[in-house]
């Protein structure tokens, strides 16, 4: 497995955006990703197939902004794979994309204070 | 560019997801524009509809309204329909960018969008829409907007359609001699005072300038877009003239300068409107023996010594209000019948 954070495309992102905008981005995200996650288990729960994509959709596109190269990997399997082979796994790969966010949250954490 | 600074330029950012939404908001800003932002496709149009913008970021994965709807709607508005939009997307597969492109995007850029390629396709498409505006401007300047507006729905190809309208010419007496009067700087701003009133006076009452020679002008009421009433309007229109005529005259005599006379000739009926000319140069006009009439009435009110002389058509089509003289049947080059004419009173 890659490193949780990809360093390179997080300087790059400091280096265009601004450092001090990046650390106001990165405490918006750490807000919306646990609604997304939510979402992508209220929408499995509801059978709600266009929901439940389109949240791995969002989880996916923000992963790659801050160069959270594993998390993006595995939103993006799920948006691609939609909702029937995850609820056929019990929910496993949500809880596996949890515990890849725990990490990312905390790298970012780690990130902003540096 | 809306913000009047080179260079700034007012964009609006549409996203459901807040980071990409600040991030690109961002961007744009540090690049010297003003960036607006709304968080799906039916809120973006509410604003476009209601506040003039130069560029479009349009996300595709949006709840209520997707970017593709978007897309759609923005074809369908005629005032909308040539903002240019870069599509910023996540999406997966190339089918997905064909059909933003298909539906009329200008562009598209992949999340996370790069700065400098954003930098780039932004510059290149607002550049894309100033020339794009200034070309509307010039075709605005050149036609009517009447015949812009026919332009930018039905586009443009040479020929004609038959329509019901009424024809108008319109010169200034006794223009010869004017001319050798005084000086040509007068003559010029004459004339251009004259073509300021009689453009006034005719769309005014929804008629169209549709060629200018010299002193003389030809008018039509009813073609590019029909007009009910357009053998009144033209009438109208023309009395409007005189009555322009006389006012100027008056300021003219206290500034010690020579003073003016038109003659006006109106015919109604069907005629040919559309494009004449090669597919490089073409100008918007009216064919058929209706345009003929009016031309040779407008040369008979020298002779008829009348203001505004009308054909038999013209005077049916006419409301009671207006009084009329019958000067009896005249006949006309180019007509083998002599025609009836009218003279409009209070002229």
């Amino acid at each position: 497995m890659a490193e949780t954070i990809d360093r390179s495309v997080f300087e790059e992102l400091k280096a265009t955006a601004g450092a001090d905008f990046v650390k106001d981005l990165v405490e918006t995200f750490l807000v919306e990703a646990p609604v997304m996650m939510e979402d992508l288990r209220s929408s499995l729960a509801a059978g709600e197939a266009e929901r439940f994509r389109r949240a791995a959709h969002s989880l996916k596109s923000n992963s790659n902004t801050f160069g959270a190269v594993n998390l993006a990997a595995m939103a993006k399997e799920i948006e691609l794979g939609g909702l029937a082979p995850v609820r056929a796994a019990g929910g496993a790969p949500l809880d596996a994309l949890e515990v890849e966010y725990t990490r990312v949250a905390k790298a970012l954490m780690e990130l902003k204070r540096a | 560019m809306r913000e009047g600074s080179h260079g700034s330029a007012r964009l609006l950012v549409v996203d459901d997801n807040k980071v990409n939404r600040l991030l690109l908001s961002r961007n744009l800003e540090l690049m010297g524009h003003r960036a607006i932002a709304a968080e799906n496709g039916r809120v973006a149009l509410e604003m476009l509809r209601r506040e003039p913008f130069d560029l479009l970021l349009l996300d595709i994965e949006m709840p209520e309204m997707d970017g593709f709807q978007v897309l759609e709607q923005l074809a369908k508005d005629l005032q909308l329909r040539d903002l240019p939009v870069i599509v910023t997307s996540s999406l997966e597969g190339v089918d997905n960018v064909v059909r933003c492109i298909e539906l009329g995007a200008e562009d598209y850029l992949t999340k996370p969008v790069n700065p400098g390629l954003l930098k780039a396709r932004v510059g290149a498409s607002l550049e894309k829409k100033r020339l794009r505006d200034l070309q509307k401007e010039l075709v605005r300047r050149f036609a009517t907007p009447e015949v812009a507006q026919d332009l930018q729905q039905s586009g443009f190809s040479l020929g004609g359609k038959r329509v019901r309208g009424t024809v108008m010419f319109s010169d200034i007496r006794d223009f010869t001699p004017l001319v050798e009067s005084q000086p040509p700087e007068e003559t010029i701003e004459l004339i251009n005072t004259y073509y300021t009133l009689m453009f006034n006076a005719i769309s005014g009452q929804g008629g169209i300038v549709s060629h200018m020679a010299g002193d003389g002008l030809m008018a039509v009421f009813g073609a590019p877009l029909p007009l009910p009433d357009h053998c009144d309007a033209a009438v109208r229109a023309a009395l409007d003239m005189i009555e322009m005529i006389e006012l100027f005259n008056v300021e003219q005599k206290t500034a010690d300068k020579p003073q003016i006379r038109i003659g006006i000739g109106i015919a109604s009926g069907e005629m040919v409107a559309g494009y004449t000319g090669t597919n490089e140069r073409a100008t918007y006009t009216c064919i058929g023996d209706t345009v003929n009439v009016a031309s040779r009435l407008e040369a008979h009110t020298k002779e008829a010594k009348r203001a505004i002389l009308i054909d038999a058509t013209t005077r049916q089509g006419l409301g009671a209000k207006v009084e009329v003289e019958a000067l009896g049947p005249v006949t006309i080059r180019g007509k083998v019948q002599p025609v009836e004419v009218f003279a409009v009173k209070g002229a």
